[in-house]
C-alpha cells in the first residue's frame, strides 16, 4: 500500500480513539463534580422531597457505568439523547448551536488567514524594517489583551460611541445574511485580533526558517526579486508549519470562543456547554465534548495530511 | 415643573418635539437631564399606554437548561417568561396588597382556615379553554403531590384539603393562615389547563402574551393574547422579546447602545455611572432581599450565643452597604424583615458596629482562639467574597480570629450553603413575614439554613399566623424579630435594591418592591414610546 495511505488510515484510526478516551475522561470529570443534576436544577430551594423525586425521574440512581454505556450505545445509532434538564432533543438545540459556532468562526477565518499571511509574508518583505516591526507591534499588542478586554473596548467605541454595529450578537434563522453579518461584525473582529498574531508570526517565523537556506541563496545569487523569492520558492516549502498553526487557530475559533460567546451573548457552542457543565447535565456535556474532540482531532488531521501531501519524501517513495 | 417646561414636555408627549431637543431645552432652562427626563417619563404616564410596538428586555439569569414548566422556574428569565403567557391565583401588588388575577376575589372563614378563591369568569387561556375552577385545583394539585418537583412544594404543605364549588376553589389548612392569599401569589403556581398535568412545558396559561420563539439561554419571543380579559391594564406591546444577557457589560451595553428597552441586575459598581447617560435611568428599588452569614447555631463554635454576639457587632453594616453594594442598599438588624414588610416594627433598636462590645462578648464565649472559619463564593452574593474581606478586617479589630475560605461557585449551594456551618449566602425574602419565617426559621423548615429551632418561636409564629387582628400580629412579629436578632444565627449586614435600567423611551415604568424589574412584571405592565 502506499505509504502516505497508510499514514492517514492510522492517523483516522488514532482519531478515533482519541474521541473514545475523550469521551470516558468528560465522562468521569462530570462524575466528580461536586452535586448532582437535580441539586442543579432545583437550586438553593430545592427540598428533599422535590431532589428525590427528581432523581428518580431522571434515573440519577442507577450506577455511572451502566448510565455511560447506554448513552454510547445511542451515539452510535445517531441518537444524542435528551437534555435532563428541560427535556428537549439534544440533536436538535446542538445542531443550531453548531451551525451558528461554525458561522462565526467562518467568517472569523476567511478574515484572519488570508489577513495573517499576507502580513507574515510582508513582515519577511521588511524585515526588521518599519513595517515588520509595525505588524509584530500591534498583533502581538491584541493577543497579549484578553478576549473579553478586546470585546469591550470595541463595544464602547464601535457599538455605543459611533453606533455602528450592535453590541448583542444574537442571530436566528428570520434574519437575513445581512443582519447576521451587522450582528457578528464585532465579536469576528475580536475573533480577528486574538488570532492574528500567531498565525501571523508562524508564517513568518517559517519563511525566514526557509530563507537561510542553500537554495534561497543560490535563488539570490541569481539575482531573483525578494517577493518572488518569497513567492515561488519560500513559502510552498513553508506550507506545513503555516497549515498545522491555522488549524490549531480554527479549532480555537470552532471549541474556545466561550468567552467571545459570553460577552455578545453569541447562541454557540460554548454557552450551551458552559450551563449544562454547571446543571451537571452529563449526556448534553458528552455530546458538546465528543463534538469538540472530533473538531480538533479533524483539524489536526487535516494538517498532519496536508503537512504529508507538501512533503516531497513521502511523494515520491523510493 | 414651570409652565414653560410642561409646555414642551406636552410637545414631546404628542411627537412635536424629540426627547434631544427636550433635553437640550431644559438644559438651557437650569435642568439637568435627570430630572428633565423625570419629567418625560411622567408627562407620558399622564398620556397614558401606548399600545403597539416591540419591547425589548435584555435579562440576566438565563440558561439554555431553562424550561416552561412553572414548577421548576428558578432564576430571572425563566419567571419572566412565566409571567407573560400565565398568571397566579393573585400577584403582590406594589403596595403589599393584593392584585386579582386569576380569583377575583377571596374570603376566609374566621379562624382563617378555610379560603374561598372567587375564579374570574369569563377568562380564556391562550388556546382558547376556558378557565375554571378545576384548572386551579389541578395546578395546586400538580404542585402539591408527593411526586412534586415544584419549587413551590414547601409553601403549599399546610394544606390538608382542597375543593372546588361552582365557581369558587376552597382550600381548607391544617392550622390557621391569614396570609393564605400570598402564598398563592408564588410564581411557580401559574394556573395551567388541566393543571398542565400532560403537557407541564407548553407555555398555556391566561397571561397577556403568547409564547411564539422559545430558544432557552438566547431569547424568547411573544407577542399579545388578543383575548386577554385585562387588556386594558396590561400587555401594551404587540411583541416583547427577552434576551438572555448573562454577562453584565453586555447588558449595559445593550442598553446603552438601544438595543433593549429594559435590564436587570445592574452591578453597583456601575450604575453611578450608567445613569450619567443621556438615554436612560437607573431604578433603584429597596425589597426584602438580603445578603448574609449564616451561622449553625447548633454546631460548635457558633452554638455559644456570646460568640455569635461577638461576631453581630464585629460586622460594620454601614461599610458593607457603602462599599459592596455602593449605597444601593441598606443595612439590616440580624432579622429578615424590613420595612418593606408589612407589620414591620420600626421601633426595634438597629444594633450598630461596636468593637469594644464584640470584643467584651468574645472574651465572655471563652472560645479558645482556634480559626472561626467562614465559607464564601462570588455565587453566594454579588461581591461576597469581598464582604467577607471587610467583614474579617473589622473582626480582627476587635480580636476575633476569622479566616476566610474561599470555595468555588460551582456546586455551592449543594456543598456548603447549608452544610457547613458558618457561610455567605442571600435571600430573596417573601412577600409577608409568616412565609418568611416559615421557610426558614420554623424548627421543621426545609430551608432552616441557621438550625433554629425553638419551641416558643414556632409557636409565636403559629400564633401570629392564626391571628387576623393586625395590631396583635404586628406585636407577634417584633417578638419574634428581637428573638432572632439577639439569639439567632444569622448575620444580616445589608438589603440589597434591586437595580434596573430603563431606556428613557419606555413608559409605565413604577417601583415594586417584590422582586426585581417591577416584580418581573415590567413585561406586560410596561410599553414604548414612539
Amino acid at each position: 500500500m502506499h505509504p502516505i495511505l497508510i499514514l492517514v488510515a492510522q492517523r483516522l484510526a488514532l482519531g478515533f480513539l482519541l474521541l473514545l478516551a475523550a469521551s470516558i475522561l468528560i465522562f468521569a470529570g462530570t462524575s466528580i463534580l461536586p452535586g448532582d443534576v437535580a441539586q442543579q436544577i432545583l437550586g438553593q430551594s430545592a427540598t428533599p422531597e422535590a431532589l428525590e423525586n427528581l432523581r428518580r425521574e431522571l434515573g440519577l440512581n442507577e450506577p455511572a457505568v451502566s448510565r455511560y454505556f447506554s448513552w454510547l450505545g445511542g451515539i452510535l445509532q445517531g441518537d444524542l439523547g435528551t437534555a435532563l434538564t428541560n427535556g428537549r432533543d439534544i440533536a436538535e438545540s446542538l445542531g443550531s448551536r453548531l451551525a451558528n459556532t461554525l458561522f462565526l468562526a467562518f467568517w472569523a477565518a476567511v478574515i484572519a488567514v488570508p489577513l495573517a499571511i499576507f502580513l507574515g509574508l510582508l513582515a519577511v518583505r521588511y524585515k526588521d524594517r518599519w513595517p515588520d516591526k509595525l505588524i509584530s507591534g500591534v498583533t502581538l499588542t491584541t493577543i497579549s489583551i484578553p478576549e473579553f478586554m478586546i470585546g469591550y473596548i470595541l463595544i464602547y467605541w464601535v457599538s455605543i460611541k459611533w453606533g455602528m454595529f450592535s453590541s448583542v450578537a444574537i442571530i436566528n434563522d428570520s434574519m437575513s445574511l445581512g443582519q447576521k453579518l451587522n450582528a457578528i461584525a464585532i465579536p469576528v473582529m475580536v475573533l480577528t485580533l486574538v488570532v492574528l498574531a500567531h498565525m501571523m508570526r508562524m508564517t513568518r517565523a517559517a519563511i525566514l526558517n526557509v530563507m537561510q537556506s542553500a537554495y534561497i541563496e543560490t535563488a539570490e545569487l541569481k539575482g531573483l526579486g525578494m517577493l518572488k523569492i518569497i513567492r515561488k520558492h519560500a513559502f510552498p516549502n513553508a506550507i506545513a508549519p503555516i497549515v498545522n498553526v491555522v488549524m490549531i487557530n480554527l479549532a480555537y475559533l470552532v471549541v474556545g470562543v466561550v468567552v467571545v460567546e459570553v460577552v455578545f451573548a453569541y447562541p454557540g457552542m460554548g454557552q450551551y456547554l458552559v450551563d449544562h457543565v454547571a446543571k451537571r447535565d452529563v449526556p448534553v456535556v458528552q455530546a458538546c465534548g465528543l463534538i469538540f474532540a472530533a473538531v480538533y482531532i479533524g483539524l489536526n488531521l487535516i494538517a498532519d495530511i496536508v503537512s504529508i501531501l507538501a512533503n516531497p519524501r513521502l511523494r515520491h517513495p523510493k | 415643573m414651570n409652565d414653560q417646561l410642561k409646555h414642551l414636555s406636552d410637545r414631546v408627549t404628542k411627537g412635536l418635539m424629540t426627547r434631544r431637543e427636550f433635553v437640550g431645552r431644559a438644559a438651557a432652562l437650569g435642568v439637568t437631564a435627570a430630572v428633565a427626563n423625570s419629567m418625560l417619563s411622567s408627562a407620558a404616564k399622564a398620556a397614558g399606554p401606548v399600545k403597539g410596538g416591540m419591547l425589548k428586555i435584555g435579562s440576566s439569569g438565563g440558561e439554555s437548561t431553562n424550561t416552561q414548566d412553572p414548577a421548576l422556574a428558578a432564576s430571572e428569565v425563566p419567571v419572566t417568561t412565566l409571567r407573560m403567557w400565565g398568571e397566579p391565583l393573585v400577584n403582590t401588588a406594589p403596595d403589599g396588597s393584593l392584585d386579582f388575577r386569576a380569583a377575583e376575589s377571596v374570603e376566609a372563614s374566621a379562624d382563617a382556615k378555610t379560603w374561598t378563591f372567587k375564579i374570574r369568569q369569563g377568562v380564556e387561556f391562550n388556546n382558547g379553554k376556558t378557565l375554571t375552577a378545576e384548572d386551579v385545583m389541578a395546578t395546586m394539585q400538580r404542585h402539591t403531590n408527593e411526586d412534586s418537583q415544584s419549587g413551590a412544594l414547601g409553601i403549599v404543605q399546610g394544606i390538608s384539603n382542597m375543593k372546588t364549588d361552582g365557581d369558587n376553589f376552597i382550600v381548607e389548612l391544617e392550622t390557621g393562615n391569614a396570609d393564605l392569599p400570598y402564598l398563592m401569589s408564588d410564581y411557580h403556581l401559574m394556573i395551567q389547563p388541566g393543571g398542565g398535568v400532560d403537557d407541564p412545558t407548553a407555555a398555556i396559561g391566561t397571561g397577556a402574551y403568547i409564547l411564539e420563539v422559545d430558544e432557552p439561554g438566547i431569547r424568547h419571543g411573544f407577542k399579545r393574547n388578543p383575548n386577554y380579559w385585562d387588556a386594558a391594564n396590561t400587555g401594551h406591546a404587540d411583541e416583547v422579546e427577552v434576551l438572555v444577557l448573562n454577562d453584565s457589560t453586555a447588558r449595559t451595553a445593550a442598553l446603552q447602545s438601544g438595543q433593549v428597552h429594559l435590564i436587570n441586575r445592574i452591578d453597583p459598581k456601575v450604575a453611578g455611572l450608567l445613569d450619567r447617560a443621556p438615554n436612560l435611568g437607573v431604578k433603584s428599588v429597596s425589597g426584602r432581599g438580603h445578603y448574609v452569614f449564616i451561622m449553625h447555631v447548633d454546631t460548635a463554635p457558633f452554638d455559644n450565643n456570646e460568640l455569635r454576639l461577638a461576631l453581630k457587632y464585629a460586622i460594620n453594616r454601614q461599610e458593607m452597604v457603602d462599599k459592596i453594594l455602593r449605597g444601593y442598599g441598606s443595612i439590616g438588624n440580624d432579622m429578615p424583615i424590613n420595612k418593606a414588610y408589612p407589620l414591620f416594627d420600626d421601633t426595634i433598636e438597629q444594633r450598630e458596629h461596636d468593637l469594644a462590645k464584640a470584643a467584651e462578648h468574645y472574651k465572655k464565649s471563652g472560645h479558645d482562639g482556634s480559626p472561626i472559619i467562614l465559607r464564601t463564593a462570588d455565587g453566594a452574593f454579588p461581591g461576597a467574597v469581598d464582604a467577607a474581606a471587610l467583614f474579617q478586617q473589622s473582626a480582627q479589630a476587635a480580636g476575633i480570629p476569622l479566616e476566610i475560605k474561599r470555595e468555588p461557585n460551582d456546586g455551592y449551594w449543594s456543598e456548603v450553603w447549608n452544610v457547613q456551618p458558618f457561610c455567605a449566602s442571600y435571600w430573596g425574602g417573601r412577600p409577608v413575614q409568616d412565609q418568611m419565617y416559615s421557610t426558614a426559621y420554623l424548627s421543621t423548615a426545609d430551608w432552616n439554613d441557621t438550625r433554629w429551632k425553638r419551641d416558643d418561636f414556632d409557636a409565636k409564629l403559629l400564633a401570629a399566623r392564626a391571628e387576623l387582628d393586625e395590631a396583635k400580629r404586628k406585636a407577634i412579629y417584633s417578638e419574634m424579630g428581637v428573638s432572632l436578632r439577639d439569639n439567632g444565627g444569622l448575620i444580616l449586614p445589608m438589603f440589597n435594591d434591586f437595580v434596573d435600567g430603563v431606556a428613557n423611551n419606555v413608559g409605565g415604568w413604577i417601583e415594586d418592591p417584590n422582586d426585581q424589574m417591577m416584580n418581573n412584571l415590567a413585561s406586560i405592565k410596561c410599553w414604548v414610546n414612539a
